[in-house]
């Protein structure tokens, strides 16, 4: 199980990013990405910003839970009362790529480090040949979505602290090492 | 030999060198002496702990001081104050959702309508800068796009003496701001906020002006967008 998590402003500008792991069972915490589709991240979430549009000004709930999913990546969505969207990618693809996986802490900072030779899009579809077969994992499943609802509440209560900042303005890019720690903290205790 | 190493003893050098610059370095960030940062902080405040109203007017009248200098007119001079309030609003919103719950339960709703976000403003707002709710809540009768939020008597106003010259100038164009930081960050775009006497001498009035001398109404009035989007909102749900 891999996550990639994203805080994006009112303007769509992307504030904060973070990759990590299931730390549950026995997970160990780090991303496990395959290589030539970790690139994509970034666009699937971008592009799930247009259903987070059209869901926004449905319910009045902070919580959207899945809207949103794009071969094996699925999209977990929350809203803060300003607007700001945290996003959760989730891949259940669980392959253990030969030496790809950086350690958390470089790979977070940047992303998209390593670009791919052949950039395959299409790969994730054949997600069920690696590991546990994807189509066993229910993005819907209430214990997945309290879990992730847990991780984002607790993302929230961080979040709010550093918008209370007198220093931080509206979209503007969280810089903060404490608050990534925070973001991991809540990663390894709910996800 | 120093200035041209052997390229088998550049190599380590250069890892080091790479994993150094990986690894997040500490000392650009300066922790409290007490090793405690904004984070480690509990959000939610117990009830008790209030701001001093001398403390509150005294740094009132250094803002509207420091507004004052070097402005062109009342105009001016309010919409220095209405931003100064602004981001107050912006940031209150937030945290007033993430405490308007009960403590230990999560968020769940945020204001995606007029009327929820005036009630919030109204109430929840209210209550946490002046400890009491707004007195009344309107609509107006000309324009749907407008709304008007009264307050018999502000609290920035409360120390407040107008100069006769500049009477019709309203300190609480600080509160307006904070209430136009709350509508903008929600997503309910305003075309300003603004505040406003009642009536002084308003011989229709009579009585009702002398009771509240210091009677406000905060004028909101949204962009059409907003109203827009609250017809369609309204027919589908």
């Amino acid at each position: 199980m891999s996550y990639y998590f994203a805080i994006v402003g009112t303007k769509d500008n992307p504030l904060f990013e973070h990759e990590f792991g299931t730390s549950k069972q026995g997970g160990d915490g780090i991303a496990r990405f395959r290589e030539e589709a970790r690139h994509m991240n970034q666009f699937i979430v971008h592009s799930s910003l247009d259903i987070v549009e059209e869901v926004q000004w449905g319910s009045g709930a902070t919580y959207l839970k899945h809207i949103d999913r794009f071969h094996s990546n699925y999209i977990s969505c929350f809203l803060t009362g300003t607007n700001a969207k945290f996003l959760l990618l989730h891949n259940p693809d669980t392959h253990h790529p030969s030496s790809s996986s950086l350690p958390p802490s470089a790979s977070s900072s940047s992303p998209v480090t390593q670009f791919p030779r052949h950039p395959t899009p299409s790969t994730s579809s054949r997600g069920s040949t690696y590991g546990t077969p994807s189509s066993s994992y229910n993005p819907t499943a209430p214990a997945v979505e309290e879990s992730i609802k847990n991780f984002f509440v607790d993302v929230y209560d961080a979040w709010v602290k550093t918008v209370m900042s007198p220093f931080y303005h509206v979209d503007g890019v969280v810089r903060s090492p404490v608050f990534r720690a925070r973001v991991q903290g809540a990663a390894r205790k709910f996800l | 030999m120093s200035t041209n190493p052997p390229s088998s003893a550049g190599k380590p050098a250069q890892q080091a060198l790479q994993q150094q610059t990986r690894t997040p370095t500490p000392s650009g960030l300066r922790y409290p002496s007490n090793k405690k940062t904004i984070y480690d902080r509990n959000i939610n405040r117990t009830k008790t702990s209030e701001l001093s109203r001398a403390a509150f007017a005294y740094l009132f009248v250094e803002m509207i001081a420091y507004a004052q200098k070097r402005v062109t007119g009342i105009a001016d001079l309010e919409k220095r104050l209405n931003n100064q309030g602004y981001p107050l609003g912006l940031k209150l919103l937030d945290l007033l959702l993430l405490r308007s719950t009960v403590p230990s339960t999560p968020p769940t709703t945020r204001p995606t309508r007029i009327l929820p976000l005036l009630q919030f403003i109204t109430t929840t707002l209210w209550r946490h800068l002046f400890a009491r709710p707004a007195d009344a809540l309107e609509r107006s009768a000309a324009n749907p796009a407008e709304y008007m939020v009264t307050d018999n008597a502000p609290l920035v106003n409360e120390y407040i003496s107008v100069p006769r010259e500049i009477s019709s100038f309203n300190a609480a164009a600080f509160v307006s701001g904070i209430v136009e930081g709350v509508c903008d960050g929600a997503g309910f775009r305003t075309e300003g906020v603004s505040a406003h006497w009642v009536g002084e001498g308003d011989a229709a009035e009579g009585g009702k002006a002398e009771m509240w001398p210091g009677k406000t109404i905060f004028l909101i009035k949204f962009a059409p967008e907003v109203l827009e989007r609250e017809e369609v909102m309204g027919k589908g749900g």
